[in-house]
């Protein structure tokens, strides 16, 4: 169920790292508390994070969570789909349910 | 059944609700010129009165209300609203008077408003009353104000506001609109503020605490006093949401434990109508070191009769047009006016035991979280019928199918799955019973028949809705059929 | 008088239920020391036919309701339906609360809906809240709303928004680090554009006037949208005299982001100030940052159409202290009322309404300008209001008015130091021509 090239944050972020670039979402633990996601606020390409910067946020119908960086860096893609179907981080929060990927900035974040 | 339709969909071109009557000055045909002027509105419905008459007659008829169900929703106070009460205040001497009216052509209303500033001061203990805030919030943001302005004038502004976790949602809000950061304090095993928190955040930061109490368990929180003193000790302010005062009327005065600012709910425990959501209105009451800087203007009485005093100068200003929601402040009058000191007291003697009845009833049916005593309300959770997979939006929805409205759902925070039960002082032993039995029968339910509770309710205009497209598509206005 | 529904025998089998001995030990967990040891001073209760003698009598101290009244300044008297009083009065809308049981609330959901859909083709805009408290904190809560949508500290605001309006806008933005700033009116009474051109800048957040503006004076609005636009603010528009919105060009229409103001004109009587109606509206890309509650329509589980609180986390329950405003109870009874006046009053009655108020108030400015030594102080184009200057002041009108039953225009002294010899009259489809002329004749009586 929780894929093994994954490291996990204990706020519920996980990261998966390919060379220097980071791609995180939230863990299907995450997805379930929340209950049906309805919106995700995303960053703007380019913008700096640190680690545990707020990179955006999670909202369902009836709660709303702040989405921490766990790593730091400089955001180089968004999840646009997301603006049309928030409904896939609570369906494939580990895939297709990704939100940002970061070009790493420090690997020992990690 | 079909649902009944917007009234746009039964709007058609020459139907007419409204006859004005004609025209009595000379017409100008040049009237409009040099006006931006609009084409007639698109869409804006066009039907006759009975039309609208049987529209909102229907419309009604699909609400519960206080005046057809017993209606515990938690924290909300839902008491009978006395019908004089709405014949008084539309007295067209009240009713009818500009706010800009020359003083003494409106020494009724000003009357009106010193005399209920005076009567909740009495029933607080407060020094000195603002009506202006139009509700609870508005009440509690003008009392966070007058908090700063107060520290601010002492030369110590502070940063930090303090508040339980149990505390209701406008109160984080409400200090952050006035440029606090909030901290919360922990609540302790029994349910009230635990006073090592307490001391561990209470610094020389803390511009104050906001307290409810009791609080938004139901639970008095018993070490008030020493709560006061500690956060006095340290040169900070104690606020007190007066949401829960229903149970405290006539009996304890905030200002006897050490309450600086409370703010009252006047659609709460002094019965004004809920209308749906509102209109409320949110008094504020100070001692007398923050007298000076509540909004103007200030009613003031003397020889000669009322005036308003606008010459204040360290006021916060105004919070809002005019005077506030004055035709609300008249039927709180009303109301204090037929109960009296004995009336009020009993409120609060009757809403203790009602509610307390009702936990009797129910203790060991669903689960308790805190098992101190409790006051007005009480809040049971979903933990026992979770097991079943049931939760509290099930269990609220099968009581409607029992023509019960459902209690407050998921607040407090601190009590997971929760059901926040205040029935008032106004029901019956009956009703109370009805509620009892509905609740312990659906506890069975939840065992033996908890796809019942899943799909309810059954019994009511709709079935349940779906929250999340409304969220994730919203629809939030008709639009017309495009051609 | 007691609302209590409990018999004797009732309250003994609830306490002994309880294992409670009195009432009193209901209240055992509270410190002694701060239990009231006597009765509070309030005064001995009436029963109902004493309560209504009582406030009758504390009413007759309200002399106004026997005068003529010209007072308009964000206060209007309309021809309000009498369905609006009746179907407003069930206790099936006075009495629930906010709908959070959707299924149980349709009819105040549906009539939310409606109410919103009314908002939008009035202002001209795409979504509208359920309402706010009034003009004055809409107009707050819409500075607060550019604040957080542009990121930038200054707000320029018309010197004709309506005073009240203007003193809470800075009550509120005191401990928020927005900075307001005033820009004048011209000799026509609108916003003097040459002063906006200079004061808007890349820190501007947005530019707010009201239209009529407290003055009367209708605005510009398609100019003042285009220099707001120009340096990337909002342009916020304010209507306190809503009546006009049934003629007059929607603010949607002009280029405005957001519209705001006072309901009160739509079916609620005078009250003395309150409770009246904050409405607001916006464009549909800032709905996450818009305030106060909203519903939205959607399907139940057998595909039945229904309506729903919806986009709750904006909200104070859900996102605490970083939710777009702390409003939780609103103004829900007064939108109702709005409501029914509308859709009552229909296109066609809205229209005519408006256009009577223009009819006739430019009538009376006929008949007063016509007076020697009385002229209207500034030429823009008005509504229902207008403001007149009197020559050797304005303070002989006002009380030789008095003297014969008629309470005259709004002294504006007090509120613009320029404008020491002026009042602001407003005229509406209640003045009958008889008052306008009464009204004249006493003006052209007091000597100069």
């Amino acid at each position: 169920m929780y894929p093994k090239d994954y490291r996990f944050s204990k706020d519920h972020e996980w990261v998966r790292v390919e060379g220097d670039t980071a791609t995180i979402g939230i863990t299907d633990f995450a997805q379930k508390q929340l209950g049906d996601v309805v919106y995700v606020e995303l960053p703007a390409v380019g913008k700096a994070l640190e680690v545990h910067q707020t990179i955006g946020v999670v909202e369902s119908v009836k709660a709303v969570s702040d989405v921490y960086s766990p790593v730091s860096g400089e955001v180089i893609a968004v999840n646009e789909d997301l603006n049309n179907s928030p409904e896939t981080l609570n369906h494939d929060p580990h895939g297709q349910g990704w939100i940002i990927r970061l070009r790493l900035k420090n690997k020992a974040d990690l | 059944m079909n649902p009944e339709p917007l009234i746009f969909e039964l709007s058609a071109a020459t139907k007419k609700g409204f006859a004005l009557p004609k025209l009595d000055v000379p017409e100008k045909k040049n009237a409009l010129e040099g006006l931006a002027v609009r084409e007639a509105i698109p869409g804006f419905p066009q039907v006759s009165e009975i039309e609208v008459v049987r529209h909102f007659t229907r419309l009604s008829q699909l609400n519960f209300s206080i005046d057809t169900s017993f209606y515990p929703l938690g924290s909300c106070t839902m008491k009978y609203n006395p019908k004089i009460n709405e014949k008084v205040a539309a007295l067209p001497d009240f009713s009818g008077s500009h706010p800009y009216a020359p003083q003494g052509l409106i020494q009724g209303n000003l009357e009106v408003m010193k005399t209920l500033e005076e009567f909740l001061a009495e029933i607080t203990g407060m020094d000195a009353v603002t009506l202006q805030p139009s509700a609870g919030a508005h009440g509690e943001l003008v009392g966070m104000m007058l908090i700063r302005a107060c520290l601010e004038a002492r030369g110590d502004p502070r940063k930090i506001v303090l508040i339980p976790d149990s505390a209701h949602g406008t109160n984080p809000s409400s200090a952050h609109i006035c440029g606090y950061a909030v901290h919360e304090v922990k609540s302790n095993d029994r349910g009230t503020i635990d006073l090592d928190s307490l001391d561990g955040e209470m610094t020389g930061d803390v511009a104050a605490l906001m307290v409810t109490n009791p609080n938004t368990l139901g639970v008095f929180e018993w070490d008030i006093l020493k709560i006061c003193e500690t956060v006095h000790a340290r040169g900070g302010l104690v606020y007190m949401d007066g949401a829960n005062m229903n149970a405290l009327v006539g009996k304890f005065r905030p200002g006897d434990m050490g309450i600086d600012v409370i703010h009252l709910n006047l659609h709460k425990t002094f019965s004004t109508p809920h209308g749906g959501g509102g209109p409320g209105c949110g008094p504020v009451g100070v001692k007398k070191h923050l007298e000076a800087f509540l909004p103007l203007p200030i009613i003031e009485r003397g020889p000669s009769g009322y005036s308003l005093n606008f010459g204040r100068p360290k006021s916060i200003g105004r919070v809002r047009s005019f005077f506030g929601n004055f035709l609300v402040m008249v039927r709180a009058l009303a109301y204090i006016h037929t109960l009296g000191a004995a009336g009020l007291k009993e409120v609060a003697e009757v809403a203790v035991l009602n509610s307390n009845y009702i936990r009797k009833s129910l203790e060991g049916i669903y689960y308790l979280k805190y098992a101190s005593p409790t006051l007005h309300e009480c809040v049971f959770s979903d933990k026992l019928q979770s097991e079943h997979g049931i939760l509290n939006i099930d269990i609220a929805k099968r009581l409607i199918d029992y023509g019960l409205h459902p209690p407050t759902m998921s607040f407090p925070l601190i009590v997971h799955g929760a059901l926040m039960i205040e029935p008032t002082e106004t029901e019956s032993r009956r009703d109370l019973d009805r509620f009892i039995e509905a609740m312990k029968t659906i506890a069975r339910e939840a065992v033996e028949t908890p796809d019942l509770l899943k799909s309810a309710p059954h019994f009511s205009p709709v079935k349940r809705l779906d929250e999340t497209a409304a969220a994730r598509n919203p629809v939030l206005r008709w639009e017309e059929p495009k051609e | 008088m007691s609302y209590i529904s409990l018999s004797d025998p009732d309250r003994k089998e609830m306490l002994a239920r309880i294992g409670a001995s009195s009432l009193d030990d209901l209240f055992c967990c509270i410190p002694e020391e701060i239990r009231l040891k006597k009765e509070l001073r309030l005064p001995q209760p009436l029963t109902e036919p004493e309560l209504l003698a009582h406030f009758e009598s504390v009413g007759r101290g309200n002399k106004q309701n026997a005068y003529l009244s010209f007072l308009g300044a964000g206060a209007y008297r309309h021809h309000i339906p009498y369905v609006v009083d009746y179907l407003s009065s069930r206790g099936e809308f006075i009495s629930p609360y906010t709908p959070y049981q959707p299924e149980v609330s349709q009819g105040t959901l549906q009539i939310i809906f409606e109410y919103q859909t009314l908002i939008c083709q009035l202002t001209g805009l795409e979504i509208s809240n359920a309402s706010l408290y009034e003009g004055a904190s809409a107009a707050a809560e819409a500075v607060l709303m550019a604040g957080r949508l542009k990121g930038k500290p200054k707000v320029l605001v018309a010197g004709s928004l309506h005073p009240q309006y203007r003193e809470v806008i800075r009550t509120y933005v005191r401990n928020l680090g927005i900075q307001v700033e005033e820009v004048d009116y011209d000799v026509r009474g609108q916003v003097d554009v040459e002063v906006l051109r200079k004061k808007i800048d890349g820190e501007t957040s947005a530019v707010m006037c009201q239209s009529p503006n407290f003055l009367g004076v209708v605005e510009d609005l398609d100019r003042l949208a285009e220099i707001a636009h120009q340096h990337q603010a909002l342009f916020e528009v304010i209507v306190a005299e809503a009546a006009s919105l049934g003629i007059l060009q929607a603010p949607g229409a002009a280029g405005a982001d957001i519209v705001a103001g006072e309901g009160q004109s739509f079916g609620l009587p005078l009250s003395f100030g309150g409770p009246y109606l904050g409405f607001m509206a916006c464009r549909k890309e800032y709905s996450r940052q818009f305030p106060g509650r909203i519903a939205g329509q959607t399907k139940d589980t057998e595909g039945k159409r229904g309506f729903v609180l919806t986009l709750s986390t904006r909200e104070q329950h859900i996102r605490r202290e970083k939710a777009t405003s702390n409003i939780c109870t609103n103004q829900a009874l007064c939108a109702l009322r709005a409501t029914i006046f509308l859709e009552t009053l229909g296109r066609e009655g809205m229209r005519e309404l408006a256009y009577q108020n223009i009819q006739k108030a430019g009538y009376a400015l006929d008949k007063l300008a016509g007076v020697t030594g009385v002229r209207r102080k500034f030429g823009g184009p008005f509504f229902n209001e207008f403001v007149l200057e009197f020559e050797g002041g304005y303070k002989k009108v006002e009380d030789h008015l008095l003297a014969n039953g008629i309470i005259g225009g709004l002294a504006l002294a007090p509120y613009y130091p320029g404008l020491k010899d002026c009042a602001l009259f407003c005229i509406t489809e209640v003045h009958s021509k008889a008052d306008i002329d009464r009204l004249a004749g006493l003006v052209a009586e007091v000597k100069r």
